[in-house]
């Protein structure tokens, strides 16, 4: 054999281990599924294709948790993963799965919104596929997902995605993008038929709030707060002061740009009843100037860099040595979301909904968001969803 | 699956043949034979719908 073909041999064997290797991480990701426990106040698991048809079989479909109260009340929605790459959303939708009791009302979580976008990677990014949380019985392992669905599952991006209905011209990412793509269609590219099949759960189930949870870097400006629009915003003003003041954590309302279109916290409002809320908390990770997207950052948020930024008043949230850990970021979505449902019940008490067992902030700080999870093993069969 | 993703599948099926049809005939420029299958690395996730 001639030096040049050993050379191609070694070239294909090589390409060929690399490739096998890889495919296998990627493919164990896209398909691994979450264990998910209900807990005591689960009363209903749906899929999200229950509300629009053409969901059913694909990637984009998603479990509904519903939890209905004794009483009567008002509705709730949270939703997380909206953005898969900002993980302390679905760590916060599954404290409330697994822990919330409702006794008044009904409150639905989506833990992954865009289930697509939890089963693919950034190109290019170096992001961890996994991460884990401790808790008192070993690991709990999420996926890391995207900002934007699959390309396995939406394709191809268009040059411009022009925005439905109001036909806004927005970047050709963004029509992978679930927090664009409001208020949807049935009959659009999948990502539209994932927000319009939530905008129907919305109507048909009269929901009174949605709450939209996601993380954003320490270098914007809308972080640390709750995005809401006209409508909103009184109940967004009084839950963000009542956390500044009680909890001792920085929150202040941001509000929803009229004339940037396809977002939740615009779209839910302007084309239902539902009062839309978007909560942001600082999430270092997505920062551009780091080191290493590793899941120490991903999990603790510390990095010199930004450390360095922080000293030069670069960042928009105070940032020290100890980083932005995720039971921070989770316990303020936790509270924030508590305190926006609060303030709704108190102002329509006929519709009020009441929630209880689910930590607030200074208990996730205290205990960690791991102390929240069961165990999917001790649990009863019945109780444990795979998503 | 509509009609313009099963053709760009194809698309991507072509292309990956032309990588490996260079590969083969490629008999002398080691670097060149090393970045045909480099470059067919995506398009065969990609095809096996992985990645």
């Amino acid at each position: 054999m001639s030096r040049n073909a050993t050379a191609k041999t070694l070239f294909v064997l090589i390409i060929g281990i690399i490739t096998v290797v890889s495919g296998v991480q990627f493919y164990a990701h896209r398909h691994y599924r979450l264990p998910i426990v209900a807990g005591p106040g689960v009363t209903g698991v749906v899929d999200l294709s229950r509300y629009s048809a053409g969901l059913k079989g694909t990637m984009a479909d998603t479990k509904v948790f519903i939890l209905e109260g004794k009483e009567p009340g008002g509705k709730a929605l949270i939703m997380a993963d909206t953005h898969a790459n900002e993980p302390d959303g679905i760590l916060a939708a599954l404290v409330f799965i697994e822990n919330a009791v409702v006794e008044q009302g009904t409150l639905i979580v989506i833990p992954q919104f865009n289930n697509s976008a939890s089963r693919y990677t950034r190109p290019g990014d170096g992001y961890p596929l996994f991460y884990e949380i401790p808790t008192g019985w070993g690991a709990k392992r999420f996926r890391m997902g995207d900002r934007g669905a699959s390309p396995l599952d939406q394709w191809p991006d268009p040059d411009v995605y022009v925005h439905y209905p109001d036909r806004q011209l927005l970047s050709f990412l963004d029509a992978r993008n679930t927090n664009r793509t409001w208020p949807g269609r049935p009959n659009g590219p999948l990502m539209e038929q994932v927000t319009d099949a939530a905008m129907r759960m919305l109507k048909r189930e009269r929901v009174d709030i949605a709450i939209d949870v996601h993380g954003a870097e320490t270098m914007f400006p809308v972080t640390n707060c709750i995005v809401a629009p006209e409508r909103s915003m009184r109940i967004a003003t009084m839950a963000s002061l009542t956390v500044t003041a009680m909890e001792g954590f920085e929150n202040h309302v941001e509000p929803s740009p009229q004339g940037f279109r396809g977002l939740s916290h615009r779209e839910i409002g302007d084309y239902s009843e539902t009062l839309p809320f978007l909560l942001e908390a600082p999430f270092p990770f997505l920062d551009q100037p780091t080191g290493p997207k590793t899941t120490d950052l991903l999990l603790n948020g510390k990095d010199p860099f930004l450390l360095s930024l922080a000293r030069q008043g670069k960042l928009f949230v105070p940032y020290d040595e100890s980083g932005w850990p995720v039971d921070k970021r989770v316990g303020q979505h936790c509270s924030v979301a508590l305190e926006i449902i609060n303030q709704y019940s108190i102002k329509n008490p006929e519709r009020a909904i009441r929630i209880s067992s689910v930590p607030r902030y200074a208990d996730v700080v205290r205990n960690g968001v791991g102390f929240y999870y069961h165990d999917p093993a001790k649990a009863p069969v019945a109780a444990v969803f795979h998503d | 699956m509509d009609i313009i993703m099963i053709i760009y599948y194809i698309i991507s099926a072509f292309v990956a043949g032309l990588l490996v049809w260079n590969f083969v005939r490629e008999k002398e420029d080691r670097e060149r034979m090393l970045l045909y299958l480099v470059v067919l690395v995506p398009f065969v996730l990609r095809i096996f719908r992985i990645e």
